[in-house]
């Protein structure tokens, strides 16, 4: 009974919002999975580029977001932006200190890593477009976009799915560690659960298997999308 | 550029390298013996022990590696008989917290690579051994796990750097290694860009170190691959 009390719905149960901090953490996720397919799209490209200047800077923004710790990249933006907004509100006429909203700070941080990851993603899809496609194109008179539009994007979506669900677990455990600014996700309301009730075990377990849950929804959700988006492709290696 | 700063700062965060070192090499090291365990369960046969082994490696592959650790670290603490038992003296150390929990998240991921590594061993070398006589852990140690280890490398290269990343979440247990000191400094001097950079060096170059080492590791037990290729001049080496 005191269990169902604790994690339940009530005046004095957790329930509503540890469910509240699961939301908080798909839509922290899911902000930067899109900032990171902006970042990743361009990241990619760069990789991809005829100049050499362009390509190195690819490689140096992948290396250092996928090889620096989460945490720190965190406190870089976090800390590094809320700078930026004090300097930003003094121009203004504000005094004192100012703090990055740490949903944007979050969203930032964890996009700016994502970004590296898809990078890769997207350019290893883009690689496996079959070149005589391409050259096919550009036969029949395509100008860069339409190439772009009707042959590159609809593949390289398509082989992108599996590799952009596995950025997308990663990020939702990054997005975890955004709760070291204060943002009340997932990770920070069974924090503040255990701490208040003292019941850190059970608070952890439950954030541990809403965190669960959510991994093993969105696993389900990309094997279909997966399934959908290779419906046309003749089964080959890999598929059944 | 302040270089007094910088140097400074390199300073201090190298004093902490140690500690991230010791995190790491211990938490590689466990956490590879608890996942040769775990696999030997998932793929031994017993299905009880190999359900386990499916459910340890979904949870802790699903959840954040920062709730597992605070789930160590403070709900451990929770429960008498762990506080009165001969554990305890280790267990309220943050550092064996630390790489307790680690371990325990990496052995999961590193189970699924060293289950991959083991579906590449062709079954006609373990019917070859078998038929002169090698069996149980011989041909275990002669043939399956060499093989295994081989295709395993790469993934498992990259788990390991991403262990060098995760020992950052340490210093949210209060251990003071290299992203913990970081953070004191950044929060002291308001100066993120700097520490980060120093910091982001360190870790940098660590990468790097250990992805070289895991290169000369893989060209080491591959000397089959290093032997054909000369043989054949101008053409693609023959497959065995």
């Amino acid at each position: 009974m005191w269990l169902v009390e604790t994690l339940g719905f009530g005046q004095t149960g957790w329930g509503g919002l540890l469910l509240m901090g699961a939301l908080m953490t798909l839509c922290v996720t899911l902000a930067a999975l899109l900032l990171g397919a902006v970042l990743g799209a361009i990241v990619a490209a760069a990789k991809l580029s005829q100049s050499r200047a362009i390509r190195t800077a690819g490689g140096v923004y992948t290396t250092i977001f996928r090889g620096v710790p989460e945490l720190l990249i965190i406190y870089l933006v976090y800390f590094g932006g809320s700078s930026a907004v004090t300097a930003i509100g003094a121009y203004f006429g504000f005094e004192g200190f100012l703090g990055m909203p740490s949903f944007i700070a979050g969203a930032l941080a964890v996009g700016l890593i994502c970004g590296a990851y898809q990078a890769e993603v997207y350019r290893g899809a883009f690689l496996a477009i079959p070149k005589g496609e391409l050259e096919a194109a550009e036969a029949i008179g395509m100008h860069r976009f339409l190439r772009f539009r009707r042959i590159i994007m609809p593949q390289v979506l398509r082989f992108a799915i599996p590799g952009i669900g596995n950025v997308w677990q990663l990020s939702l455990k990054d997005s975890a560690l955004v709760s070291v600014t204060g943002l009340a996700d997932l990770m920070r309301t069974s924090q503040v659960a255990a701490g208040s009730t003292r019941q850190y075990f059970l608070f952890f377990i439950a954030g541990g298997c809403l965190y669960l849950v959510l991994t093993s929804m969105s696993d389900r959700l990309f094997a279909r999308a997966e399934r959908r988006a290779s419906r046309s492709m003749p089964a080959g290696i890999g598929q059944i | 550029m302040d270089f007094p700063f910088l140097f400074q700062t390199m300073k201090t965060l190298l004093a902490a390298l140690p500690v991230t070192l010791g995190l790491f090499s211990l938490s590689v090291l466990f956490g590879g013996f608890l996942a040769i365990l775990i696999v030997w369960m998932r793929v031994g046969g017993n299905p009880i022990l190999s359900r386990f082994a499916r459910g340890y490696i979904f949870v802790f592959r699903g959840s954040p590696l920062l709730i597992q650790m605070f789930l160590v670290f403070y709900g451990l603490g929770q429960f008498g008989f762990i506080r009165h038992s001969f554990v305890w003296p280790a267990l309220r150390e943050p550092f064996v917290c630390a790489v307790l929990s680690l371990a325990l998240c990496t052995a999961g991921y590193t189970a699924e690579i060293f289950r991959f590594g083991l579906r590449a061993v062709p079954p006609r070398e373990i019917e070859a051994a078998r038929a002169i006589g090698m069996s149980g852990f011989l041909l275990v140690r002669r043939i399956i796990a060499p093989i295994a280890f081989r295709h395993a490398l790469p993934a498992y290269s990259t788990e390991i750097v991403m262990m060098v990343k995760s020992t950052a979440l340490a210093s949210l247990v209060t251990v003071w290694e290299v992203t913990g000191v970081a953070q004191r400094l950044i929060s002291q001097t308001y100066r993120t860009m700097e520490v980060f950079l120093c910091a982001a060096i360190i870790y940098l170059v660590l990468n790097f170190l250990i992805l070289q080492a895991m290169a000369l590791l893989e060209h080491y037990l591959s000397p089959h691959r290093r032997a054909a290729a000369p043989l054949v001049p101008g053409g693609l080496p023959v497959s065995r």
